[in-house]
């Protein structure tokens, strides 16, 4: 949970207040927080002068405008062909094993979230992630390890 | 069947004076750039090969005073990379595109749609557009571009679901007609195009239609950017004049035990060894937005018929039936026949419901999952059974 306080109205003044400017605060608000809450949605809705099922309706479609809780670093592992073929499967034990967490969950500080994505457009130095919005490219289980590691000093 | 070789060509990454080029484009009338890249017989580079100059041409007629320009960068398709290092190195020339396409069509506003993975470029992008917007300024023109991020749908890439997700609804795509032509983006006439396309409709202004056509074959004029990957040692980014055999392309990327190439995504086609002479790479063989992905003799053809599969089950919008249904039903059949709960013949039947969503289905996606599905199962049959 998070209180956006004067996020929205915010946002709002930034993009305009009409249907088009939806997206654009979405994506916005998961930028600071990672993920949507209802209340935010609703807040989203009223500034929008649009119902909450619309803002809902439309944030549940797109894979990265997640409404569920999300740690403060998202990491999602590309298993798409290429990926898949160059070793995915061990990047994900090496995460899995630092973080203690499976994909799909979040370490109870709330630091990490494991995710698989599609396709991610680096397979010519596959395997590779998102932490983010930054890519992570040509990995081992050793050079993945320390990245998260990185992420966990920061 | 013509035949090039394989050429290694420098068009799209080729340094220009963006500046010169666009005083070029600014002092031609509209027809003259039309006519232009309709000479040049360029083909829509992300994937589906509608004539450009065409499109420009539809829209140029419509009268509406209100027309937009769209380029087309939520790169989605599995194996495609190209539209990214184009605007990592080149982005000037795409911006530079979308204000020829404009003008020639007589469209003042410009959005491109830039998927949520490649937000990291943002901030070398704006740069970019701060000083192409005092480029045009000084030039004395009017035109403006602002960019929308997708935030993760591999739908959005088709054109009606992209004007969908910029309006701020989900990302599911209109029926059509009416083409983006006559009425798009906010219900405008827009001019949608790929990000490579746009910089090649500059290279055609700055060097000639004429030049242009001496590249590539009749049916598919032109050099391509090809994002190649998978069982290669050199992969990567390479510009190649259209034209050559997969035979050609596997002689200078395979590893020297290549089985098959997917060309064009997982919603293109799978080439078998056998079939590599005998296949041409462009609009008369095998046709692609540029993913070349290469599988050697150790991989599993039906790992790779699965990953596409569940790809599409997942990526579908779930708006129409024969695609929701379908890819799920596929993805469940190959399993069956592969665990043994189905028997073989099996496929025959999922490859029947792959021509139905061909038919069926409302866009794209729904109808090329059988591309794959259907060349895999037939050139791989006993990998996919056994």
């Amino acid at each position: 949970m998070y209180h956006t306080g004067n996020l929205v109205k915010d946002l709002a003044e930034k993009h305009g207040r009409k249907r088009e400017s939806l997206m654009p605060i979405l994506q916005d608000i998961v930028r600071k927080y990672n993920y949507l809450t209802d209340e935010a949605m609703v807040e989203v809705a009223t500034e929008l002068d649009i119902s909450a099922a619309e803002v809902y309706g439309t944030a549940s479609f797109y894979t990265f405008l997640d409404t569920v809780p999300r740690g403060k670093n998202v990491i999602r592992v590309c298993k798409t062909i290429t990926c898949s073929m160059k070793g995915k499967i061990d990047i994900i034990n090496a995460i899995e094993d630092t973080l203690r967490i499976k994909v799909g969950e979040t370490t109870p500080d709330r630091m990490f979230t494991l995710l698989e994505t599609n396709c991610i457009g680096w397979c010519h130095k596959a395997p590779a992630i998102l932490i983010n919005d930054m890519p992570y490219t040509d990995l081992t289980p050793e050079s993945v390890v320390d990245i998260i590691k990185d992420y966990m000093r920061r | 069947m013509e035949n090039k070789g394989l050429n290694k060509v420098d068009l799209i990454f080729e340094k220009i004076d963006a500046k010169s080029t666009l005083e070029k484009a600014f002092a031609m009338t509209n027809d003259q750039i039309i006519q232009q890249v309709l000479e040049s017989g360029l083909k829509g580079r992300g994937g589906a090969g509608f004539p450009t100059g065409l499109k420009w041409k539809y829209t140029a007629a419509e009268k509406d005073p209100d027309k937009y320009i769209v380029c087309n960068a939520d790169e989605g398709e599995p194996g495609t990379f190209k539209d990214r290092e184009i605007l990592d190195k080149a982005a000037y020339k795409v911006y530079g595109g979308m204000a020829i396409a404009g003008k020639a069509m007589g469209a003042r506003k410009g959005y491109i749609y830039l998927r949520g993975e490649y937000s990291f470029l943002l901030p070398q992008l704006y740069m970019e557009l701060y000083k192409f917007h005092k480029l045009i300024s000084d030039i004395g023109y009017d035109f403006n571009i602002e960019y929308r991020m997708g935030s993760g749908a591999y739908i959005c890439g088709e054109e009606s679901a992209l004007f969908e997700s910029i309006e701020g609804f989900r990302g599911e795509p209109r029926n059509k007609p009416p083409y983006p032509t006559t009425s798009g983006l906010f219900a405008k006439p827009t001019s949608i195009n790929n990000v490579e396309t746009l910089v090649t409709a500059m290279m055609i202004i700055e060097k000639g239609a004429d030049h242009y056509v001496k590249l590539g074959t009749k049916d598919s004029r032109g050099s391509k950017v090809f994002s190649i990957s998978g069982d290669t040692p050199i992969p990567g980014i390479f510009e190649l004049e259209l034209g050559m055999t997969v035979q050609e392309f596997v002689n200078a990327f395979g590893d020297g035990d290549t089985k098959a190439v997917q060309v064009g995504g997982a919603s293109g086609f799978c080439v078998p060894r056998k079939k590599f002479a005998e296949t041409i790479i462009g609009f008369e063989g095998v046709p692609t937005g540029g993913s070349m992905k290469l599988f050697n003799s150790s991989r599993s053809m039906y790992n790779v018929l699965h990953n596409y599969l569940d790809f599409f089950a997942e990526e579908s919008c779930g708006q129409c039936t024969p695609c929701r249904v379908g890819c799920q039903q596929l993805l469940k059949g190959v399993e069956m026949v592969k665990k043994g709960d189905a028997k073989s013949a099996y496929l025959t039947e999922l490859v029947k419901l792959a021509d139905t969503m061909k038919i069926a289905s409302k866009c794209g996606l729904g109808q090329s999952v059988g591309n794959a599905f259907k060349s895999i199962v037939e050139n791989f049959r006993e990998e996919v059974i056994y």
